[in-house]
């Protein structure tokens, strides 16, 4: 290496300054930016670097998933799989005929409260291998319809459930209104009804913008197949709540709905008897069924799996800072080691 | 050939009278047949058969679109390109109901993609454009009806149009001259826009038409032209000339071409032959060899590779959507109901499933389309056109002597710049300064001049110091162009100072008469034109070789002043000897003897005042001295040692000689000469070269000159560097084997450790055999000699292969020619790359060429070639890169060149800091491309898969269409703008890491896949733990759930997060421009989101209100992005870590050594930056006394 490398560099830009502006001269301007010479910060992977980046993201990382741990831990949950259970025994060999047939579909259930329960505990219902995402489903709606009244013949995305056989247009029009889930859930403690809020659990957009207050249900669930629920033709679109969470379809084929609010606590050890009606044929597909209640945390409800993961995270960059920390400690390499300064000229 | 005894005799009937006569039938045998069916009615276009003729007008247009064809030109060059075609394709299949999206948002990206191409490439042909109308609406004269010579544009010109041309102006077509100013229709022509060459070429009108000299006498002027059609062959003309009821045949001599430029003539008349498009010079304007990039060809192979991943996945998608359909129905039962599979339409029907797949494939093709970057091709292109701005902007490598800046002609190859593995360079104008300066001559066996040469001074050194440290010798070599001259202003091309000789001493030296002798053929034989400026007095000259100037020069400033020059005499200004007055002596030119490579010797026979017959003649050593005469040797011993001496110290050498002839002798040889001279025959350069043989004999010896071709500067340290940087340079040069042996010395790269091996045909069995003349024997011998030599060459290396020896490889012009045949060029390339640096003399353009294809083929490796000269064009088009020297040898190679510079100094800072900057950015900004993309596309597929393939998208059509337009695509192009490892500096200081580029370590395959490779695993990692994290459970206090329009706003951020930091991690260089297109990109984002999301239902669909309601509010979705943020950046993060640690790669090194050893490198450098400072003072201090 010689030390003379920016000797010619230098010499340009010397000579410039000694011989001022020359006119209609092509000499380039000088800026920083032409010139390639921004300020940077050209920041470069040095083991201090490396090791309190390491650092910096296990010291955030743990106690992120401590603290959503803990809030998971917090959570109450009661699942409960009632999808064969609620079909007599005699009758599971077809349960896809059971739930086609006429037979009394009340099915009664008992849930022990774990744990104090807060209000407000959450009602879902849970559905599994239900491709609420298959192109077909998510694409057989019609939004125009939803919410404008004059809209109704806007069912052409709806197909095959656009109009009845008669040719009148249905409202809501589409698979996902069509097949709507019509299991329906009541609860009691010692034998008293407990309330059950079904208002307000879908999206408050959803509410008011996209299903129209002056859209009524017509010509709904009439035609030869029945897919899932009915609808009460006298209540506007935008306060059907179950139709509106049902319609904001899934991400997953296994996915929970809410189904309504409990607005008061419940004890630990608690009974709760649930009266349901299995109408919603999940069978045909082998889906499951699974009634849940909930309670939330500041987080949300019960995922242990962030906490893990947060956890898993910042141990690993732990570790890894300890490791090099150690590398770095025990062999402590000379930077610009005159032995990595070769290069292998004739690969 | 400028002859013509006395008044009575006019030189042109010398020449052309009898020229052809004999010939005429068989030569002109061919005129209205094919090819040759071109008839023009001079003077008469009006011509009612002229009319029908229908020959094109004089406009021209070198656009590659016309306003009509623009459109669907431009468009089908864009659909060359199979990306975007697929692109095209798929957009107009999304108008079918197979899409997974909106046709708009496939259109929209596509439209905005292919718009800005388009109009890069109008912008281009605009300027194109422009041009063209300046040349088309120049003035010309025509001669019209009205017997008068108007005014008119080109474009308006017609074949057979009479024009009046004048003085400096360009020819607007193919002209056939008819007369000129001068009295005999000779004119000068500069070709250098045709060919590159700047001396002037003599034209001659016919005996019959160039006394054609008066307005007056064209009224009556009829005439018909028969001759070739339209054709690119510049150097040949055929056809006849019908005038006065005779046929005349016409030559190339006749001819003017357009775009040659006429010169020392006032004006002349011609007629338009060619017009427009059917020109020569349009006809030989091909497009030039379009290159591409190395990185370029393997992105093809990549974007093949993507191509099979989408047709794999998407395979593998419909196949499992194939045989879900299927079992919807199942003996007659629907299983799942809920999609109707009894009612539907045929995409999604089990009784088809099979069809119902095959489509869905054609669904899959479009959806995982986002694995292949639709921006990346606009992209890099954006990128190479702003880094191109970045070379013609940089300071350090402006020229300030000549105001040139550095040119990137083409933005295709910048990244090929940073890869280069051998070097070609030309000698003459691109090593050195091409200006040629007379230092010394040996007269009567005393040698004069008393200057040091570049060359001797280098060898002085090399002498006493270490063979290594030439480097430092920096400071002592002057610059080109600056002359130390001890009294007086200094002269261009003049460089001798010995007070013996100047000022006119000369008279008191011991042989003055020979002295005057000597310097008289200086000043009388060459072919110069001296050009007086009228005001100051000055003569300077139009010479055709720089050496040749410099003779007339240095004879100028001994006293033997050459001011006139007309066809038949040249007049000097002459030092009296003995009065010691300026006289004006005049000397009859009676014959030019020309030079050609083959004779390698000049000769003008002249006349002078007291009617002595004198030959005049300067040649090369090996032809003259065979030449003198036994009483002309008597200097001979004295001046050989001379002469050796001067070419050992890197000089250009002539023999100056002269003799006296008889009447009588000049008589019967003029009686042989001139029928030779006249002769049309394929024979006619031999029986010339015979006539000449016969009257260049026994010369008297006067001594011989000595002109140096200057070194450039900084050419020494640039190849030092260079070579340094592992770059292989060869030099493939026109001249003599000792002077190129000698300049290699002089420019470190030929070093005295070095082994050097010569191959040579300059043996003497080989000429003992060209003396008996049988061709085929030499060509036997000579390729046997070759073999054996490149043999012995191979033994050679190979024996010394474990030693540290280096070799350098010289061969010559005629070795060469053997060298390069089929059954010799492996082992000759074998030799060749093994030596450290190899030396081709006396090589012609076309073997200039061949080499380059040899080694660019033969080693497969990026090869670029520097050169200067017309003769350099084949090597700049072969090489992958050709770099032109804009300097005086006109702009034909700059013209052909991919990147022109002014000094060759310049490629060091082009190579090392621009080239490797260059590879770097295209290479991590393409890799980070397919990253971005395959990290995107993934996640994508990870959602089919749980959406039971049915090709439903996971996000909001828009937000999938401006992932590559606005998301994702300014940071990277801002990374491959202005990323730098290391800065310009470093760059510089640590030539090696140039290697990265050259063994392509930043895009290997191995590279390339694990990018590709982290992009799977970052789409996992987003897709399997926002699902795991978010999905399941209410995902906010109020007990929501997350929905496929949370799901996909979230999976999104993350990525666009991902995608974006991954960008920050991998850059080396922050500036705010970073930081704002990577910071900003995500603002954008969220930005977009909110606004996107507050529009009406009807245009935001899915995405409506979906941030601002559910996500923002929701802690999970919050530290989710963060979880999947760090966690895909973990992988990537890790691996460097380990890397720099373990296995740092080379800037990795230079990066840590700059940061951690700041301290100890800037005491270092500080006396540097000190040194450079006093030697800038000193300079200025220069400058202020002179």
């Amino acid at each position: 290496m010689n030390s003379n490398a920016p000797s010619s560099s230098s010499g340009a830009t010397g000579s410039a300054d000694s011989s001022g502006p020359r006119r209609n001269s092509k000499r380039p301007k000088y800026s920083r930016f032409t010139q390639q010479e921004l300020p940077a910060c050209k920041p470069i992977l040095t083991p201090r670097w490396v090791i309190s980046a390491f650092m910096l993201v296990s010291i955030v990382f743990i106690p992120i998933g401590l603290a959503s741990l803990f809030a998971s831990r917090d959570v109450v949950e009661i699942i409960d799989r009632y999808e064969t259970d609620c079909i007599p025994q005699a009758l599971r060999n077809d349960k896809v005929k059971y739930i086609q047939g006429p037979e009394d579909k009340t099915c009664n259930r008992t849930l022990r409260v774990p744990k104090h329960m807060k209000q407000p505990i959450y009602v879902y219902y849970q559905l599994d291998n239900f491709y609420q995402n298959h192109r077909r489903y998510v694409k057989s709606r019609s939004d125009k319809q939803l919410k404008d009244p004059k809209s109704e013949n806007d069912v052409s995305s709806c197909k095959p459930e656009d109009t009845t056989p008669g040719s009148n247009q249905i409202v809501p029009c589409g698979l996902i209104a069509w097949s709507m889930f019509n299991d329906t859930y009541s609860f009691s403690r010692n034998s008293e009804q407990l309330p059950l809020n079904k208002k307000g659990i879908s999206w408050k957009s959803d509410r008011q913008h996209k299903f129209g207050k002056k859209v009524f249900p017509k010509n709904f669930q009439n035609g030869t197949l029945i897919g899932g629920a009915h609808l009460n033709s006298s209540i506007p679109l935008s306060e059907q709540e179950d139709l509106i969470v049902w319609m904001r379809t899934a991400a997953l084929p296994t996915f929970r709905k809410l189904y309504g609010k409990i607005e008061v606590d419940l004890q630990a050890n608690e009974i709760i008897q649930v009266q349901l009606k299995n109408y919603y044929n999940t069978y045909s597909f082998n889906g499951k069924k699974k009634l849940v209640l909930s309670t939330t945390s500041w987080l949300g409800g019960k995922n242990d799996f962030i906490g893990i993961a947060y956890l898993s995270v910042g141990g690993l960059c732990f570790v890894l800072a300890m490791a090099f920390t150690i590398i770095y400690l025990v062999k402590p390499r000379r930077l610009g080691d005159p032995s990595y300064l070769s290069w292998n000229r004739n690969p | 050939m400028r002859g013509g005894m006395g008044k009575g005799i006019h030189f042109s009937k010398l020449y052309t009278f009898s020229c052809f006569r004999s010939k005429f039938e068989d030569e002109h045998g061919q005129l209205g047949q094919r090819g040759y069916s071109r008839i023009v009615f001079c003077n008469d276009p009006d011509n009612p058969e002229a009319v029908q003729l229908k020959y094109r007008g004089n406009y021209v247009s070198t656009t590659k679109y016309t306003a009509l064809n623009f459109i669907p030109k431009s468009l089908f060059e864009q659909f060359r390109r199979v990306a975007n075609l697929y692109f095209l394709v798929v957009a107009c299949v999304s108008f079918s109901p197979l899409a997974p999206y909106t046709a708009v948002s496939v259109l929209a990206p596509l439209l905005m993609v292919i718009g800005a191409t388009m109009a890069k490439e109008g912008v281009e042909d605009w300027r194109r454009r422009k041009q063209d109308i300046e040349a088309n609406n120049r003035k010309v004269e025509v001669y019209g009806k009205n017997h008068v010579f108007n005014e008119t544009r080109w474009k308006n010109l017609r074949v057979g149009d009479l024009v009046k041309i004048y003085k400096d102006e360009y020819f607007p077509a193919d002209l056939l001259l008819l007369s000129s100013s001068y009295e005999d229709g000779i004119c000068y022509v500069e070709t250098m826009n045709l060919d590159g060459e700047t001396n002037l070429k003599l034209k001659h009108a016919l005996d019959e038409t160039a006394s054609l000299r008066d307005v007056r006498s064209f009224q009556n002027f009829k005439s018909t032209i028969k001759c070739e059609d339209p054709n690119e062959h510049l150097y040949s003309f055929v056809g006849t000339l019908y005038y006065g009821g005779q046929h005349h045949p016409l030559s190339l001599q006749q001819i003017l071409l357009r775009d040659s430029k006429l010169r020392n003539t006032d004006y002349i008349y011609g007629v338009v032959v060619f017009t427009g498009h059917d020109t020569k010079v349009m006809q030989n304007a091909t497009d030039p060899p379009s290159k591409r990039s190395r990185i370029e060809r393997r992105m093809d192979k990549i974007i093949y590779i993507l191509f099979s991943t989408l047709i794999l996945i998407s395979l593998t998608g419909s196949m499992f959507f194939g045989v879900d359909t299927k079992n919807d129905i199942r003996g007659g039962e629907l299983k799942r109901w809920y999609l109707r599979p009894d009612k539907t339409t045929v995409f999604f029907d089990p009784k088809r499933a099979s069809l119902a797949a095959f489509f869905h494939f054609l669904t899959g093709l479009m959806l995982y389309g986002y694995l292949i970057p639709i921006s990346l091709y606009v992209s890099i292109e954006v990128v190479k056109v702003l880094q191109s701005i970045f070379i013609n902007q940089d300071r350090d490598m402006y020229y300030e002597e000549t105001d040139k800046p550095a040119r990137a002609r083409t933005s295709d190859l910048n990244e090929e710049l940073g890869q280069v593995d051998t070097i070609l360079s030309d000698k003459t104008g691109t090593l050195t300064c091409n200006s040629m300066e007379f230092v010394k001559c040996s007269i009567a066996g005393v040698a004069y001049g008393r200057g040091m040469t570049e060359v001797e001074r280098a060898l002085a050194k090399r002498k006493r110091s270490r063979p290594h440290e030439v480097t430092d010798s920096s400071s002592d070599l002057p610059e080109c162009n600056d002359h130390v001259v001890d009294s007086g202003k200094p002269v261009k091309g003049f460089n001798f100072r010995d007070e013996r000789v100047t000022n006119g001493n000369w008279v008191n030296e011991p042989h003055s008469d020979l002295i005057q002798k000597f310097f008289r053929v200086l000043a009388i034989c060459h072919t110069a034109i001296p050009d007086v400026r009228k005001e100051s007095g000055e003569i300077s000259y139009e010479a055709e070789s720089p050496d040749e100037a410099a003779f007339v020069i240095a004879a100028r400033e001994l006293g033997f002043e050459f001011f006139e020059r007309t066809q038949t005499s040249i007049s000097l200004h002459e030092l009296d000897h003995e009065s010691g007055r300026k006289v004006n002596r005049s000397y009859t030119l009676l014959h030019v003897l020309e030079f050609s490579s083959a004779r390698k010797r000049m000769s003008v026979i002249v006349k002078n005042a007291e009617n002595q017959l004198l030959l005049l003649c300067k040649g090369a050593d090996s032809v003259m001295f065979e030449r003198l005469s036994k009483d002309g040797r008597l200097f001979l011993a004295k001046t050989m040692d001379h002469l050796n001496k001067y070419a050992e110290a890197g000089l250009r050498t002539l023999v100056v000689a002269y003799r006296e002839l008889s009447e009588q002798e000049y008589k019967s040889w003029e009686e042989e000469f001139l029928p030779a001279k006249t002769s049309v025959s394929a024979a006619r350069d031999a029986l010339i070269d015979a006539a000449c043989d016969k009257i260049e004999r026994d010369l008297i010896l006067l001594g011989v000159t000595a002109v140096e071709d200057k070194l450039q500067k900084g050419v020494p340290e640039c190849i030092d560097k260079l070579s340094k940087a592992g770059i292989k340079i060869w030099v493939l040069t026109g001249d003599k084997m000792e002077t190129a042996i000698n300049i290699g010395h002089a420019c470190s790269l030929l070093t005295k450790g070095m082994k050097q091996i010569v191959i040579t045909l300059d043996s003497p069995d080989i000429s003992d055999l060209e003396k008996q003349g049988d061709k085929e024997a030499i060509q036997k011998a000579s390729r046997e000699s070759i073999a054996k030599q490149i043999g012995e060459a191979k033994a050679q290396i190979i024996a010394r292969k474990e030693s540290s020896v280096t070799f350098g490889l010289i061969i010559d012009g005629m070795s060469l020619d053997f060298a390069l045949t089929k059954s010799l060029e492996s082992s000759f390339l074998e030799v060749a790359v093994n030596c450290a640096s190899v030396i081709c003399c006396r090589s012609s353009p076309k073997q200039k060429a061949r080499v380059t294809k040899l080694v660019k083929v033969g080693t497969g490796k990026t090869t670029l070639a520097i050169g200067d000269g017309a003769n350099d064009v084949g090597m700049l088009q072969e090489a992958d890169i050709g770099v032109g020297i804009s300097g005086v040898e006109g702009m034909q190679a700059v013209m052909s060149s991919d990147f022109a510079i002014a000094q060759f100094r310049f490629l060091e800072r082009l190579l090392l800091v621009h080239g490797h900057w260059c590879y770097r950015r295209i290479t991590m900004m393409i890799c980070y491309f397919f990253y971005k993309n395959i990290t995107f596309g993934f996640t994508l597929f990870w959602f089919e898969a749980h959406a039971s393939f049915s090709g439903q998208p996971a996000y909001n059509d828009w937000y999938m269409s401006f992932y590559n337009v606005f998301f994702t695509s300014l940071p990277v192009i801002a990374l491959g703008v202005f990323d730098q490892d290391v800065s310009a500096r470093l760059c510089l200081k640590h030539p090696l890491l140039y290697q990265e580029g050259v063994q392509n370590i930043l895009f290997t395959w191995h590279r390339i896949l694990s990018w590709m490779l982290n992009g799977v695993i970052s789409s996992m990692i987003i897709f399997f733990f926002i699902t795991n994290s978010i999905v399941n459970q209410a995902f906010r206090r109020d007990g929501h759930l997350v929905d496929y329009e949370v799901l996909g706003v979230t999976m999104y951020t993350c990525v666009v997060w991902a995608v974006n930091c991954q960008m920050a991690l991998s850059i080396n260089y922050f500036t705010w421009i970073q930081h704002f297109f990577i910071w900003g990109s995500i603002a954008f984002w969220y930005t977009f989101l909110v606004i996107y999301g507050a529009l009406p239902l009807k245009v935001s669909t899915t995405a409506y209100q979906v941030f601002v309601e559910a996500c923002a509010p929701s802690p999970f979705y919050w530290l989710a992005t963060l979880l999947v943020v760090v966690s895909t950046l973990l992988p990537y993060f890790a691996y460097r870590s380990f890397q720099t640690r373990f296995k740092p790669m080379y800037h990795d090194i230079i990066q840590r050594r700059r940061s951690e050893g700041s301290e100890a490198e800037v005491s270092a450098e500080l006396p540097v930056r000190v040194k450079e400072k006093i030697d800038h003072l000193k300079e200025r201090l220069k400058h202020r006394e002179s």
